[in-house]
């Protein structure tokens, strides 16, 4: 089978500074793949350059076999990568129905019509929101703008799910919420790369892991290897290794 | 011809690079886009033609005073007017629409006031008028004076920013605002200090080009308009840039308007500006970063 | 559904009587009139693109000054509605080449390029005219009174009210202000800001440069110093301001008391009257930052939230 996400050789150098360095690393369809690593290892550019946010300075980025390193945000967005974002960004004039309806509208399928509101409500029932639509996001709690983040990720129907650190921030039985909410998705066969510092998570959503330190890869395996990889233990000892 | 024409453009060049420079730590420290840059430039102008025609002072010692009163009054805008912007915006995109709007009203206000007190002509007055001969062409001393204090002021500003302790926290606050506080570093005091430095280099700038160029109340419009342009050439926040870019402005204006038209100075400003805007948006000399 | 029959009864009502004002008014009234509607055109307009981006455009009076310049050039050549054709092209290839040279970048580049563009577009055609024409200075013989060109001006600030209406309803109203809250996640939705952006300043300076060309012929005698005048873009900037920006009715409602506001002042205080627009500017900023329609709806929402607890 081949990968649905192909990350051959991506580098981003920010003037002197190497960000990300020679990435590399495969993802296949119906694939939920961790993406780890200490503070500033590079983890939320990667995604910013997968997502198109930033531009490569070098390497492919493929989806389906099409290149889209280089691209731009809302063409990626289009070819079917959806993203959340590590600090929650939700549209704070627009009720939390028309937040879900933009991707809608604007992703991949470009709906059109009613079809836009069925879809975007579809996905708001799917994270639990489905008697908030008309609400406005500042109403909603934290974890509730967390959901309507997801939904709208959802509702471009994306090929590629990237979650930044979408866990975070959650009170343990909000977490344990949230991971069961990460699975049902995966179960619909979505593919999914996720940044995460709690390790609970990752074992509980993660059979493989991709590992970064410094900008670069230094592991790539089952979930349970990696985490016993001595290099993998170096680069997090001090940080916050709970596992 | 060419050596004359490229004296007169450095000379030009030389204030705008100054002007430039003050609008450039306003925007590039204090996040605040001055679109009344000019009219504290021409107060200044104004300021040295009244003590020099009324009270016989030389613009030298104008030089002295004039940027004093830009330091206090920009100080006292940015405290009573920027400030509580600064406060309110949620974001930097609302900030600059914020400011640009203030500051468009305070444009108007003080172009408004000279107007009534100076009225809409063109004033000059003769300082230095004494004709020297440099590299076989014939130029009035005040340009050389105006133009070698320029540089001076320019160089000393760059040198303090560059080299001293007090430099490196405003480099730390242009670069990123956010994280400043972290390293004890106090942004609002950095951003009104920068401010009120911008002001005093627009007032600097206004005495020095008084004493060589006809300036008239409505007139500093045109000179923000071009000290915006610099920096953007400059690279945002680029202070080395900034001055290049001005002494280059400078003698590309002088350059069209004796070779070609001077009805077209505006226009080869923009056409410059276009192409640095196609060709490298980041600025000729890249930004604050690199 | 009646709610909707009935808006439109207001609507059509209010456009029959405007259109019945030169049966009613003197040759001032009927003139002061025609500076409304075209006000209304051009802050309507203006905020059309600005209120969603909140990008400060000042260049309105390049496209309004290139639409009654387009008339002058052309008014004895062409007929009159080519004419009119003739000038939104030019007034759109130039928002055109501006919006994609500025626009991929930040907002502030488009405010600096929009500050001076007035200003290049006269001094360009100013030295066009009097190095190969040799005719600085165009008169206008079209046969219209005052009320033809108010008439005009009517239908073409009923029009961009409709537009801006109709903008609304599509997926490109919805795009703007997704852009408008957030920029980022527009782009991360599949939304191309650029693209987007451009589309919105070419139809907005369209409609300016239709209210300069429909409006020129009240001038009779035009010069590039007469029709660039850079008073009519601040005007704009803070008629649609205390408005509202981001409000259909905001602009028209702003236009009103600023046209009474300032014709007064222009007749009592003319030497003064910077001293006032800088004035509003500051006071809407700090009072108004959202325009009149916004305050007066939250502090109808807190009434109605007290008079409920």
């Amino acid at each position: 089978m081949t990968a649905l996400l192909k990350l051959a050789d991506v580098s981003k150098r920010f003037d002197g500074l190497v960000a990300v360095n020679q990435m590399k690393f495969d993802i296949k369809k119906g694939e939920i793949v961790g993406l780890l690593g200490p503070n500033g290892s590079g983890k939320t550019t990667l995604i910013n350059l997968i997502s198109g946010a930033l531009s490569p300075s070098q390497g492919s980025i493929c989806i389906n076999g099409k290149n889209i390193a280089g691209k731009r945000a809302d063409q990626i967005a289009r070819a079917g990568v959806a993203r959340t974002f590590q600090l929650v960004r939700i549209l704070p004039s627009m009720t939390v129905l028309e937040n879900a309806r933009v991707p809608a509208a604007f992703g991949a399928k470009a709906h059109r019509g009613s079809e836009i509101d069925r879809i975007a409500l579809t996905h708001l029932k799917k994270v639990g929101l489905g008697d908030k639509a008309d609400m406005m996001p500042g109403e909603l709690t934290y974890i509730d703008q967390k959901r309507l983040e997801l939904a709208r990720a959802l509702a471009a129907e994306p090929e590629v799910l990237l979650l930044d650190e979408w866990l975070a921030g959650l009170n343990p039985s909000e977490l344990q919420d949230g991971i069961a909410l990460i699975k049902e998705l995966q179960s619909t066969g979505l593919t999914i790369l996720l940044v995460e510092h709690i390790m609970e998570a990752v074992r509980a959503l993660c059979p493989r892991c991709v590992v970064m330190n410094a900008g670069t890869l230094i592991a790539d395996g089952p979930t349970n290897e990696v985490l016993a990889n001595p290099d993998v233990v170096a680069a997090y000892l001090g940080d916050e290794y709970d596992a | 011809m060419l050596i004359s024409t490229l004296m007169f453009g450095l000379v030009l060049g030389g204030t705008y690079a100054l002007v430039a420079l003050g609008l450039s730590m306003q925007y590039g420290i204090s996040r605040i886009m001055n679109l009344a840059h000019g009219e504290f430039m021409i107060a200044a102008a104004f300021c040295a033609y009244v003590l020099f025609d009324f009270a016989g002072l030389s613009p030298l010692v104008t030089l002295l005073i004039a940027p004093l009163i830009g330091f206090g009054l920009s100080w006292l805008i940015y405290t009573v007017m920027m400030h509580p912007l600064v406060k309110r915006a949620a974001n930097r995109g609302q900030l600059e629409a914020d400011s640009i709007l203030a500051t468009f009203g305070l444009l108007f206000i003080l172009q408004g006031i000279m107007l009534v007190v100076f009225g809409s002509d063109f004033t000059s007055y003769s300082y230095l008028n004494i004709p020297i001969d440099i590299f076989g062409v014939t130029i009035a001393v005040s340009r050389v004076v105006a133009f070698g204090l320029s540089l001076f002021l320019g160089l000393v500003l760059y040198v303090l920013i560059t080299r001293s302790r007090w430099g490196a926290t405003l480099r730390a606050v242009a670069l990123s605002p956010a994280s400043a506080p972290l390293v004890g570093i106090q942004v609002d005091k950095v951003a009104r200090q920068a401010f009120a430095i911008g002001g005093a280099l627009a007032a600097s700038g206004g005495v020095l080009v008084s004493m060589f160029v006809t300036f008239s109340a409505t007139g500093g419009v045109v000179f923000t308009m071009k000290a915006l342009i610099v920096v953007i050439m400059g690279g945002v926040g680029n202070l080395l840039g900034a001055l290049i870019a001005g002494l280059a402005l400078g003698v590309i204006e002088t350059f069209v308007t004796s070779y070609f038209d001077p009805g077209l100075s505006l226009a080869s400003t923009y056409l410059l500006f276009i192409i640095v805007l196609l060709w490298r948006p980041q600025g000729l000399f890249g930004s604050v970063r690199s | 559904m009646t709610r909707t029959v009935l808006f439109a009864i207001a609507i059509l009502a209010g456009l029959a009587i405007l259109a019945l004002a030169p049966a009613f008014l003197g040759e001032y009234g009927l003139g002061f009139m025609v500076s409304l509607m075209s006000y209304v055109t051009l802050a309507t307009a203006w905020a059309m693109f600005s209120g969603p981006t909140r990008y400060i455009s000042l260049a309105t009076v390049a496209f309004f000054g290139i639409g009654a310049y387009t008339v002058a050039v052309f008014n004895e050549t062409l007929p009159y509605p080519f004419v009119l054709i003739v000038a939104i092209s030019i007034g759109a290839l130039l928002a055109t080449f501006v919006g994609f040279a500025t626009l991929r970048l930040a907002g502030v580049y488009f405010v600096i390029f929009s500050f001076g563009l007035a200003e290049l577009v006269r001094q360009l055609i100013t030295w066009f005219e009097v190095n190969i024409t040799g005719t600085l200075g165009r008169y206008i013989f079209l046969p219209f009174e005052t009320r033809h060109i108010y008439w005009q001006l009517l239908a073409l600030a009923a029009v961009t009210i409709g537009i801006g209406f109709w903008i609304r309803q599509t997926r490109l109203g919805l795009a703007l202000k997704v852009i408008g809250d957030d920029e980022l996640v527009a782009a991360h939705s599949g939304i191309a800001l650029a693209r987007t952006k451009v589309l919105l300043f070419v139809l907005s300076a369209s409609l300016m440069t239709l209210a300069g060309a429909i409006q020129s012929p009240r001038w009779v005698y035009i010069e590039p110093a007469i029709v660039f005048n850079p008073t009519i873009s601040f005007l704009t900037v803070i008629m649609a301001l205390l408005g509202g920006a981001t409000r259909l009715w905001g602009p028209a409602l702003g236009v009103i008391p600023l046209m009474i506001l300032f014709e007064w002042l222009s007749a009592s205080f003319p030497d003064h009257f910077s001293i006032f627009l800088g004035a509003m500017f500051i006071l809407i900023v700090f009072l108004l930052p959202k325009g009149v329609l916004s305050a007066v709806e939250t502090r109808l929402a807190r009434l109605k939230r007290e008079a409920n607890a």
